[in-house]
């Protein structure tokens, strides 16, 4: 019965064609990450040409006359991010430990589809929402000059980091074994007591993860912050800095990019804000993954 | 039961316990009521907008009055431009991660690559896609442009999604598959992927549901503010929902409110029926699968 | 007829697991050769090396030579698809494939090729019959297969196997999910096939063995302590850790 041993079947080049392209697909993650790494690059970098340092980390954002100082841009990105996760960090995460560990069935069952929706709401219309209904809220409310705020943009930016947050605390929630909670439970601690006491510090490099990951989708958000924090690129420099309008890396680069010529200084500066974008978001997301990195292992075996 | 807890020595701390739920279960409640709050302040003030003419008409006298249906259709096309990129490569790219690739070095900086790609501000795609796809590939600000600048920040919601739904099909399949005589592709085409359609689906949806509301990306890439008619190749620039309402409620003084609320309804319909759609698969799938 | 030939074969795993030793061993055609031994002894291991299933493990090295027919089988260039379609197997728990009871019969032959129709349905219900689950099943042919139940989805699996018209068939303790009525008729089921097939089986223990062997290999430890006809193992066993074994000394 020689036909047992005939080489490879006819499938087999198909089959090594597929092979090989769903291997490409596999590498292209690294692909676009260097691609998008050398376009900021060669896009930004030349801004150090044209920019002198000193102009370029200065404390004045005003592109018209050639001041491009970054810093009240980066401060302000982090005087938004920074409120967002005051509100976003202990909010998802009470959220997290009440879906998970708290909540009866149904409750489950209805905030679960709600917090996808507000994961799902385009940061236009939060943006939107913003302007036409929190920021004259706010303005009257706390009697500001105008409700264009980082406070404004620090509230929606929690909203966004909320369902991040939430989901992935409460994945890091659920895999906490069963066991320990029983034990816990069976030395007479109360629930209340497992939960602050066992059940979330064993999930603590979960939590800490969406935490890290929330922040970054703040950074990085645009739309919103642009929409509601007055664009005011001024140097926050006290905690009175919330209850003015402010200006962001994101909203700047969104707002200017539209009316600058290719290869002007301003051009690049944008750019090279860009990049700082990107290694931001880059460090809070490698840390993040450190954090917890444990891909789940294939421990079933070989059926037997 | 509960009154022998209450004269217990310890009876203080059940008291807390209660008082901790309580506080949680009201937070929570605080969460959920501005989200449907949002919902249905929308809904209220977008639907006087809504009529047969609003959604097919094109926009006019300097859009205050008309119609939005080129931004619809915009919308309709940059999601579709976006699907047809993102979704093979992302469930290739995600095919190789659970069925391929080894325990390495390598697979550890894709998926390094990956968060990372996930991780990456809407706006940074942005310009990237201007100097990639607009400048250096010189498609220009066109549907293309915008499309694919869109693809590669979908590409890692559907690969980790699709990855998941993946690991997801028992191992043992595979196993039964391949000593019936299959290879590694056969095995992944006839029994794997069949069963994680429905995750995979969740997850090409949920991505897509993103790229649909994304203005950032699409800001220099291939949105404009207006266009006399729809375009008619995929090198045209094109209106989108979310940045027309961005437009709108920004850019343009004197804009009658309603057609603002009707745009972030529609726009809101669209991306949350998305949602919805998703939401529908992934619990029948869930009632239906054996294993 | 001697139908795969093992020499010096040994295995070992990620884990460092020497999992089979230096094993030297006839196996003949048409007879039921059984592995015997306890938990650990290497049998689902020698059983996967004969389909190159250990292909999908974490194999670290592997050793010596396994003839099927004379052609070593764990040789690079072996084509183990064609292997696999020729050396069939059932694994201990009875596992269908999430298709119908029809598709889950035809799934080998389909993947392999075969278009046609007729040619399908005659060999489905020439494996159902072999697998004693026609008369069963035949009206039903296009449920899931997960409605059958336990006994019935195990001779599904056999049948599956049987699609193929393999030459060997491998069972890994093929009953031990299973009530003694479905049991038996795994067991009948076997006799019949073994006229026309070889049959390597790990039983799931000793009184299995003894009703169903015509061969016996004693596995202990990674290791080939003792192989002969079933009859002289059980009668006249020649060491003594077979010996113990069966009388029931190690469990
Ligand atoms: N897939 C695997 N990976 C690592 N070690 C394994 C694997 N399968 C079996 N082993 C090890 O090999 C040895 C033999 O196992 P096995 O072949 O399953 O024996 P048996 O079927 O006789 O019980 C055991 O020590 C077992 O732990
Ligand atoms: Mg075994």
């Amino acid at each position: 019965m020689p036909e047992i041993f005939e080489r490879r079947s006819r499938e087999s080049h198909g089959e090594w064609v597929i092979t090989r392209l769903i291997q490409t697909a596999g590498y292209s993650s690294i692909f676009f990450v260097l691609m998008i790494l050398y376009f900021l690059l060669a896009n930004g970098l030349p801004v150090m040409k044209d920019v002198s340092l000193s102009n370029l980390f200065s404390t004045v954002w005003y592109p018209i006359e050639e001041y491009y100082g970054i810093l009240p841009l980066i401060l302000g990105s982090l005087v938004v991010t920074l409120g967002a996760a005051l509100i976003g960090v202990p909010l998802g995460i009470l959220t997290a430990v009440y879906i998970s560990e708290i909540a009866p069935q149904w409750v489950k069952e209805a905030l679960k589809p709600l917090i996808e929706i507000l994961a799902g709401i385009p940061s236009v219309v939060l943006g939107f929402l913003g302007a036409i209904v929190l920021s004259p809220f706010l303005r009257e409310s706390l009697n500001l000059p105008t409700g264009l705020t980082a406070l404004t943009g620090s509230i929606l930016l929690g909203a966004i980091a909320i369902p991040t947050i939430v989901s992935i605390s409460e994945d890091a929630l659920n895999t906490v074994p069963r066991a320990y909670r029983e034990a816990a439970l069976a030395l007479g601690t109360t629930r209340w007591q497992t939960i602050w006491g066992v059940t979330v510090p064993a999930a603590r490099s979960g939590i800490l993860m969406a935490i890290m990951l929330g922040i970054g989708r703040s950074i990085g958000e645009t739309m919103t912050v642009m929409m509601v924090t007055g664009n005011a690129p001024v140097m926050p420099d006290s905690l009175g800095a919330l209850f003015a309008p402010i200006r962001t890396m994101t909203a700047t680069i969104a707002s200017e990019m539209g009316e600058v010529s290719g290869g002007s200084p301003h051009y690049h500066v944008l750019f090279f804000i860009g990049i700082v974008l990107f290694l931001i978001t880059l460090g809070v997301n490698v840390m993040a993954s450190r954090i917890a990195f444990r891909q789940r292992k294939r421990s079933e075996r070989v059926l037997s | 039961m509960k009154s022998d807890k209450l004269i217990t020595p310890r009876s203080s701390a059940y008291l807390v316990e209660r008082i901790g739920f309580s506080t949680l279960a009201i937070l929570s409640f605080l969460l959920a009521v501005p989200i449907i709050g949002v919902i249905l302040y929308i809904i209220i003030h977008g639907a006087p907008a809504i009529s047969w003419e609003f959604l097919s008409r094109m926009p006019s006298d300097g859009m205050k009055a008309g119609g939005i249906l080129p931004a619809i259709v915009g919308t309709f096309y940059l999601t579709l431009g976006t699907a047809i990129f993102s979704v093979p490569l992302g469930i290739a790219a995600a095919i190789y991660l659970s069925e391929y690739a080894p325990e390495n070095r390598l697979t550890r900086i894709i998926r390094i690559a990956i968060i990372n790609l996930a991780g990456i501000p809407s706006i940074v795609y942005g310009l990237f896609g201007l100097g990639l796809f607009v400048i250096f590939l010189k498609l220009g600000t066109s549907i293309l442009a915008a499309s694919l600048t869109l693809s590669i920040m979908t590409l890692p919601v559907i690969i980790t999604t699709t990855e998941e739904s993946l690991r997801a099909v028992p191992y043992a399949f595979r196993v039964v598959s391949t000593s019936l005589g299959t290879s590694r592709w056969q095995t992944i085409r006839r029994v794997v992927l069949p069963q994680a359609v429905p995750g995979i689906l969740t997850g090409v949806i949920l991505g897509l549901e993103r790229a649909a509301g994304e203005t950032a990306p699409i800001l220099f890439t291939g949105a404009t503010f207006f266009l006399p008619q729809l375009p008619n190749s995929p090198l045209d620039a094109t209106m989108a929902l979310p940045y027309h309402l961005f437009v709108i409620s920004t850019q343009v003084p004197g804009m009658p409110i309603q057609i603002q609320y009707g745009t972030v309804l529609v726009l809101l319909v669209f991306v949350l029926g998305m949602n919805i759609v998703a939401t529908v698969i992934r619990s029948r799938a869930r009632a239906r699968r054996q294993w | 007829m001697d139908k795969i030939v093992v020499e010096h074969l040994n295995l070992r795993y990620s884990d460092g697991t020497e999992s089979l030793r230096d094993l030297n061993l006839v196996i003949p055609a048409n007879a039921i050769t059984a592995l015997m031994g306890p938990a650990g002894g290497g049998k689902s291991t020698f059983l996967r090396a004969l389909n190159r299933l250990n292909d999908l493990a974490d194999v670290v090295a592997q050793s010596g030579r396994v003839l099927i027919d004379g052609k070593d089988i764990l040789e690079p260039e072996m084509d183990v698809i064609a292997l696999r379609r020729k050396v069939g197997m059932v694994f201990s728990r009875p596992l269908p494939l999430p298709l119908t009871i029809y598709q889950n019969v035809s799934y080998g032959l389909e993947v392999a090729g075969e278009r046609n129709r007729e040619v399908l349905d005659k060999a489905v219900k020439l494996a159902l019959d072999q697998a004693e689950l026609w008369d069963e099943v035949h009206d039903r042919l296009s449920d899931p297969a997960e409605a059958l139940s336990g006994g019935q989805k195990q001779r599904l699996c056999l049948a599956r196997a049987l699609a193929l018209k393999p030459e060997v068939i491998l069972l890994d303790e093929p009953t031990s999910a299973l009530d003694p009525v479905a049991t038996a008729k795994i067991e009948s089921s076997l006799s019949e096939l073994k006229k026309n097939y070889t049959i390597v089986i790990a039983p799931h223990n000793t009184q299995q063995t003894a009703r169903v062997a015509d061969w016996v290999a004693f596995f202990l430890q990674g290791e080939m302590i003792e192989f002969g006809p079933s009859k002289d193992i059980f009668t006249r066993p020649k060491d003594k850790r077979t010996e113990e074994y069966i009388l029931g000394r190690y469990g």
